[in-house]
């Protein structure tokens, strides 16, 4: 029963689907005619060496960058052209590799803060406050709550962000991610800096994610075992291309992927691993 | 409205007919809160009728029947507690077990007690508890709490606690009254509980008792400390401890009180300031804690902050002194003692979260005379109770105006101690366990022929009537020279330095005393901080030429308050803190002395050979049972005493009348 469940959720489905998409800064091409494409309630992780073009990939799709060429289609809807706050509307959600929490207010507002998109009380209603503002506020606070029970954060409550631990502020921001009720969340490096107990840890609360809301995941990471352990699907990008794409079995064993990560000769350096 | 229940029911009821009781009588009051999502959620002594009820259908239906036994494993939960009570109700056994217990302890626990179910809290327990499936061959049942991350686990030995009630409320529609009729068939002496003590020396033993163990000893206490049901208590021990299974279960239905039980470890402190409970009970280490996180709180304040903390501190402890030795307080003394009740006593009893507090116990170990001074001359009304797990937790407890360090004070109705030749102390009372589970030897061993139980400590009966304990029998030794010395009493003197974390000392059969001793991180850590001395990790922290001189400094400190012949001259800073995953201490947290001294011999030996440092090879073990081996070379200091012999006896013998400062 449990695992049906789960089958449930991984559809075969395209929830996102980027369509020869590029990008180019003056000279350089950060990314080039790449397509990629995932299914509603997966894990998709994307790869690759240092400015293999991951990030602006992620850029792209959540509206920062506007791509040079190509489609990028979400749950049937063209995002191309859309602003970053219009596709939070439509149910992306994503975290930064350098954090960008509010230091200044304390876990819960930044949490709630996420919950600004999903608030309709306008400015005079807001003013007011009893009645209608009121009664989303409490609603959206009870959302908060349970978002602070699932990531474990209920002795932070109060704390000012910029006073807790990197890891910790990690797992705040993903809070804040989760709080937007994403469809889709892209998570940029989620694992970056942190010790492996850490890691250990936002691993676990990813796929909790994942399998308590069905939440289709797009995540960028280094940490190869933890890629290679939380994934159903992986895409390789090198100097702003796809190289390969499949599962963490088929990526591991492909030679082009090989090549990316050990460079030429790798034959001797593998058999001497 | 009130359900005190006279001596004469509670010794004809078991633990889940007082619960049917509470359930009718004060239905819609609450019997527990849970902080869960940032709110207080109540449960009322219906609701938890109700839960345990349904539950004991589905146990019940899974074949589960008198003189089972049931585990639950995780931080006091509502669930858990109707799991125990339905248990309970079939006229099953309860077994709480450690939460932090790691693998091999489990299993053994588990399998000793023949475990059939086991309720655990969350993921982490059901993964420890089915990775030790193969060696737990009398599992039928694994019920989880919280169902976070068990979505995908298919094993069909798992079932949500919803699902086990639902299976319940379906049995019981084919059997009207199944569970009332099982609960009326309870006796008082139906074994209900196996306290599994933690054991400074051997394997856990199961200590078994009956519900008229637990609840006699329950109702005595009550009637001494006229606890009432609009008491509120914050449940937050480990729910294996004794002194949780008397208080949130036995003293809990008896009286009808509320139970609280916090969001989460991390936020006691926090929850604890918004409930203010009005009794509470935690074991020495608590309070050795906290008086050192008000110390650490106190010294990072601004300067002027400070400087009026450690004023009136001064104030409460002479007047504390003074009421202690029967004198009278002079006005000025009350004066400025009036003025740090609004300044100081009262705000930090409201920090602590014991503003409401009528009384506070502390009880399974001794705590250090200055730990409980602090705490009292501020305003809190802490108290000593004495007992142990093969009496149920309780025997005695100090009275209100008879309250001193020094005694445990006074035996509960129908109780009775007296001190053995061999100076050991031996209690009667209807709390006395019936046996440890499938060890009669040891059962015997623990009781006389004319039914006292031996508690193995060492202690006395002062001139009012209060008991006195001085320490473990076996422990208390003698240096060579003949002085005894209790090695916990040295112990807890050290561990009123907010420096110091634990420590362990030597002394039976050698010239003079040493201490092995840990130092506690965070406040060493800060101390650190503030005097610029710069370090990577623990260990090198520890091995600090300049925590070695501030440890020295408490030494000498607790050397001044100590007898010439029992100061301790010798010392090492351990690089790691006593774990009880190395069984260096009792999940309880008292040492297991004979293990430290086999396993540091070396460290032993170097403090008694006069070699300056000792090669030591430490193994510790990870939270999930992985072992690492620690290399490492720690310095040992002396402690220097400022006079030498030689100074101060001739000044005696010039007939100087100045006394010899002591050690400072």
């Amino acid at each position: 029963m449990a695992v049906a469940a789960t089958s449930a959720t991984r559809t075969d489905e395209v929830q996102l689907a980027a369509t020869g998409v590029s990008k180019r800064f003056g000279g350089v091409r950060a990314v080039e005619d790449v397509s990629i494409s995932v299914r509603r309630g997966e894990i998709a992780s994307i790869i690759g060496p240092n400015g293999a073009g991951k990030t602006s990939l992620l850029n792209m799709i959540s509206g920062f960058y506007r791509p040079d060429s190509g489609s990028i289609v979400f749950d049937g809807t063209e995002t191309t052209r859309y602003r970053p706050a219009d596709i939070a509307h439509l149910g992306i959600a994503r975290t930064f590799q350098n954090i960008a929490l509010f230091g200044g207010m304390t876990v819960l507002d930044n949490i709630m803060l996420g919950r600004h998109v999903r608030m309709k009380s306008g400015v005079l209603s807001s003013f007011i406050y009893w009645g209608f503002a009121q009664k989303e506020e409490i609603a959206h606070r009870a959302r908060a709550e349970e978002l602070i029970d699932f990531l474990e954060l209920q002795d932070l409550r109060k704390q000012q962000t910029s006073a807790l631990a990197y890891g910790l502020r990690k797992r705040v921001e993903l809070a804040r991610a989760l709080a937007l009720d994403p469809k889709l969340l892209l998570l940029d490096e989620p694992m970056g800096g942190m010790n492996s107990e850490e890691k250990e840890d936002m691993a676990r609360y990813i796929l909790d994610v994942n399998e308590q809301w069905g939440t289709t995941i797009i995540l960028i990471e280094h940490d190869m075992a933890v890629v290679m352990d939380i994934s159903d699907r992986v895409a390789v990008l090198d100097r702003g291309r796809k190289i390969a794409e499949g599962t963490p079995g088929e990526v591991q064993r492909n030679p082009k992927v090989i090549e990316a990560y050990l460079g030429t000769g790798h034959e001797r350096t593998e058999r001497a691993a | 409205m009130s359900p005190v229940a006279n001596g004469e029911a509670v010794s004809t009821a078991t633990l889940p007919q007082l619960l049917r009781r509470n359930a009718q009588a004060m239905a819609e009051r609450p019997a527990m809160r849970e902080k869960d999502h940032g709110i207080w959620q109540p449960y009322s002594w219906r609701r938890y009728w109700e839960e345990a009820r349904d539950f004991a259908l589905g146990l019940a239906a899974a074949g589960f029947g008198r003189g089972d036994k049931l585990s639950v494993i995780g931080e006091n939960r509502p669930r858990l507690y109707f799991a125990q009570l339905a248990a309970q109700s079939l006229g099953g056994v309860s077994v709480p077990v450690y939460q932090d217990a790691i693998a091999t302890e489990l299993a053994y626990v588990l399998n000793h007690a023949e475990t059939s179910v086991v309720v655990a809290e969350d993921q982490e327990q059901v993964d420890k508890v089915l990775s030790l499936r193969a060696q737990l061959p009398n599992l039928k049942l694994v019920v989880y709490d919280d169902p976070r991350g068990l979505l995908n686990y298919d094993d069909p030995i798992l079932k949500s606690f919803e699902a086990v009630k639902q299976q319940g409320r379906e049995f019981g529609a084919a059997h009207a009254g199944y569970v009332d009729a099982a609960v009326d068939a309870g006796k008082p002496d139906d074994i209900a509980l196996f306290s599994y003590t933690s054991g400074t020396t051997s394997r856990p033993k199961g200590v078994m008792l009956t519900h008229a163990n637990l609840l006699l000893p329950a109702a005595a206490f009550a009637k001494a400390e006229q606890l009432k049901p609009t008491e509120e208590h914050l449940a937050y021990l480990p729910m294996a401890w004794i002194g949780t299974s008397l208080v949130s279960i036995a003293l809990h239905l008896h009286i009808g009180f509320t139970c609280n039980f916090p969001e989460k470890p991390e936020t006691v402190g926090r929850d604890l300031r918004e409930l203010g409970p009005t009794i509470g009970l935690a074991p020495p280490r608590f309070w050795e804690n906290t008086l050192t996180a008000v110390t650490v709180r106190a010294a990072d304040s601004s300067p002027l902050k400070h400087r009026l903390f450690e004023y009136f501190r001064r104030v409460a402890e002479q007047t504390e002194q003074l009421k202690a030795d029967g004198k009278s307080v002079p006005p000025h003394l009350r004066l400025a003692h009036a003025i740090g009740e609004i300044l100081v006593y009262a705000p930090v009893r409201d920090q602590l979260g014991w503003g409401r507090s009528r009384v506070v116990y502390t009880g399974g170990a001794p705590l250090g005379g200055d730990v409980f001074r602090f705490f009292r001359s501020f305003g809190i009304n802490l108290k000593q109770v004495y007992g142990a797990t093969e009496l149920s937790g309780l025997c005695s407890v100090q009275a209100d105006g008879e309250v001193d360090p020094d005694t445990v004070g006074r035996m509960l109705d129908g109780m009775e101690a007296r001190i053995h030749d061999t100076g050991e102390v031996q209690v009667r009372s209807p709390g006395i366990f019936h046996g440890y589970y499938k060890q009669p030897e040891a059962s015997q061993e623990a009781l006389t022929e004319d039914g006292w139980l031996r508690t193995g400590d060492a202690g006395f009966i002062d001139r009012r009537g209060h008991l006195a304990i001085i320490d473990r029998a076996k422990d208390v030794g003698r240096l060579d020279d003949g002085t005894s010395f209790a090695p916990q009493f040295i112990e807890n003197k050290l561990k009123f330095s907010s420096y110091i974390g634990e420590a362990v000392v030597f002394g039976d059969g050698r010239p003079f005393v040493t201490t092995m001793l840990a130092i506690d991180p965070n406040t060493v850590g800060k101390w650190a901080e503030r005097s610029n001395l710069a370090y990577t990790s623990f260990q090198d922290l520890c091995a600090r030429a300049q925590v070695g001189q501030l440890v020295r400094e408490e030494i000498r400190k607790c050397n001044a308050r100590l007898p010439e012949a029992t100061r301790i001259r010798r010392f090492l800073v351990l690089n790691k803190e006593f774990d009880a995953d190395d069984d260096e201490i009792t999940r309880t947290r008292k040492i297991r002395r004979g293990f430290v001294a086999e396993k540091y011999a070396a460290v032993i030996d170097a403090l008694y050979g006069g070699a300056a440092e000792v090669e030591l090879s430490t193994e510790i073990t990870y939270e999930d049972g992985r072992k690492a081996v620690l290399e490492s070379c720690l310095a040992i200091g002396d402690v220097y005493e400022p006079e030498t012999p030689a100074f101060a006896s001739t000044r005696i013998l010039a007939g100087a009348a100045v006394p010899a400062a002591a050690g400072e």
